[in-house]
């Protein structure tokens, strides 16, 4: 037992030590001025294309001569973002849509506009989001070309009605509001889920190749739909929200930082995010060096 | 501590067990994966592990190519054979045989070596020939041992088996990950202690029926069949060792 005890003691002062250091709370609130000279925290998901947006974004800021440090691939939403309330992420890129939805699972926002003036309101105080990329990657339903004609595709409520639908998704899409219950509510489509969890990945792909589905949910932005010869479905009721990139900031990025994140945005658009991802998975590219040859390519360097 | 709690709460809500998804049918899936698992590594493993036992070769290579096997990474041999064949259930089959088949082989070699080399030669003198002496001696007495390795393939399995659902297939994995993904703990955890149940029934099962066999004449068990008693504690001290 006492040993117990003292494990537990030590535990607890572990994490009140390791919280402490993380968001140093007294030092961020009054004294914005005297950490102008400390680097700004990059954070990525654990997604190679975010990777690549978040590598743009540093060394945008560093051939400005703005010191960041990175830290990339982190989990999912759920874990990043109360880093980034607790001050000890200062710029992450973001999709405007599920970022929204994170916060209010209601949202009535159903275009980019209403969505970055939903965030302005909801988003925690110290926080907020810069001008959105023309850029999106979403979550989007796709069939192969051969299935589409076969069945007249092109938007998603065409699937109604089909019977025995399958979809490859990762399991957390059965809780999402665009998932089985968003495609019956809106669309009248049945669809039962097989879990791939590779999130769109080569699994996914060849599950929907090969026929074991008919239905993926596979990123918009990613270069396979282009390889395989897939076929987006439309969504004209928007029931996956859109999913701009736009990066997520702290009070610690002055104007001369955001107006530098601003440029990057303003020329990242769908085909640019395309072709980097494509880099990244065809030529199996590293993020960094994918970035630098955009940004000089971009003028942006 | 309140997530234990909030996941015995979920356990408890009547929601968490029905249904087409709901943990009866996951936990029934998830049984039957073990089973077929077990099946196919015993149907592998089981024959090799005994002729290696018997003729007293090849273990060498048996040890090389289980240790082996027993270190391959199951998600990363998981996500290779899927890429091959597809989703559904070949993959993760596959995955759990070159998992558990190294303990099944292990404890079949082991509980062949395990019987007295006098009470063989006896049974030679009898004029039992090879066959006879394998299934009349040497499995009946080595038989404690073959179990043992098929009741640590089984828990093995069991508490893999929860990949599956990583790649289309079905299990108390899908509840897993889907509380992992979404942070829903409760679900997490919860799916946790539905698999922890599994494996002690399925251990406890397997307990009962050894000491069961143990009552039956003429199959040894520890302490009933002295003149092995000394080797099978040896041979078990290397397996464990293993």
């Amino acid at each position: 037992m006492k040993t117990t005890g003292l494990l537990v003691t030590g535990t607890i002062a572990a994490l009140a030590l390791s919280s402490c250091g993380g968001g140093d709370p007294l030092a961020d609130g009054d004294d914005a001025e005297a950490e102008q000279g400390e680097a700004l925290v990059i954070g990525s998901q654990q997604y190679y294309s975010n990777t690549i947006i978040a590598e743009l974004y540093a060394q945008a800021l560093e051939a400005e001569g703005i010191e960041v440090e990175r830290e990339f691939d982190i989990g999912q939403r759920e874990v990043y973002v109360s880093e980034i309330e607790s001050g000890a992420i200062d710029i992450f890129p973001e999709y405007a849509g599920n970022f929204l939805q994170y916060y209010d699972e209601e949202a009535e926002a159903a275009t980019l506009e209403e969505i970055t003036a939903a965030l302005e309101e909801t988003l925690p105080e110290g926080l907020r989001v810069l001008e959105p990329a023309e850029a999106t990657d979403q979550d989007s339903f796709v069939v192969t070309a051969e299935f589409a004609e076969e069945n007249d595709l092109t938007e998603i409520s065409d699937l109604a009605g089909i019977e025995d639908l399958r979809i490859a998704a990762n399991s957390e899409f059965e809780t999402r509001p665009y998932g089985p219950e968003g495609l019956q509510d809106v669309y009248g489509v049945e669809i039962s889920v097989v879990t791939v969890q590779d999130s769109g990945g080569p699994l996914t792909v060849d599950a929907l190749v090969s026929g074991d589905v008919e239905v993926a949910d596979i990123y918009s932005a990613d270069p396979n739909i282009e390889t395989e010869n897939l076929v987006v479905l439309e969504d004209p009721e928007e029931l996956v929200l859109p999913q701009n990139v736009l990066p997520v900031v702290s009070e610690r990025v002055d104007e001369a930082a955001a107006a530098v994140l601003d440029e990057v945005n303003a020329a990242l658009t769908s085909e640019e995010l395309i072709s980097l991802n494509t880099q990244s998975v065809d030529e199996q590219a590293d993020a960094s060096d994918v970035a630098a040859d955009w940004l000089s390519e971009q003028g942006l360097d | 501590m309140s997530n234990i709690l909030e996941a015995l709460n979920w356990l408890l809500t009547a929601d968490a067990w029905t249904g087409p998804g709901g943990l009866w049918v996951r936990s029934l899936e998830h049984l039957a994966y073990t089973l077929i698992a077990l099946g196919i590594s015993a149907v592998i493993a089981l024959p090799l592990g005994l002729a290696i036992g018997h003729t007293r070769k090849g273990r060498g290579i048996a040890i090389v190519a289980t240790g082996a096997a027993r270190a391959l990474p199951t998600l990363g041999l998981l996500t290779l054979v899927a890429l091959v064949t597809g989703i559904g259930l070949t993959a993760p089959m596959v995955a759990l045989v070159v998992l558990a088949a190294p303990s099944v082989l292990a404890g079949a070699y082991a509980g062949v070596e395990s019987v007295n080399q006098a009470t063989v030669d006896a049974a030679r003198a009898q004029g039992m020939n090879g066959w006879q002496v394998l299934t009349r001696v040497e499995i009946p007495l080595g038989l404690p041992l073959i179990l043992s390795g098929l009741r640590l393939a089984a828990l093995q399995i069991i508490a893999t088996a929860t990949l599956a659902a990583y790649v289309g297939a079905g299990g108390l994995g899908r509840q897993l990950f889907l509380g992992l993904q979404t942070y829903d703990y409760s679900v997490m955890l919860g799916a946790s202690l539905v698999v922890i149940l599994l494996a002690i029934l399925v251990d406890t099962a397997f307990g009962l029926t050894q000491r069961l066999l143990r009552r039956v004449p003429g199959l040894a068990g520890p302490g009933k069949a002295p003149s092995t008693g000394t080797r099978s504690r040896r041979v078990r001290a290397n397996m464990t060792a293993n």
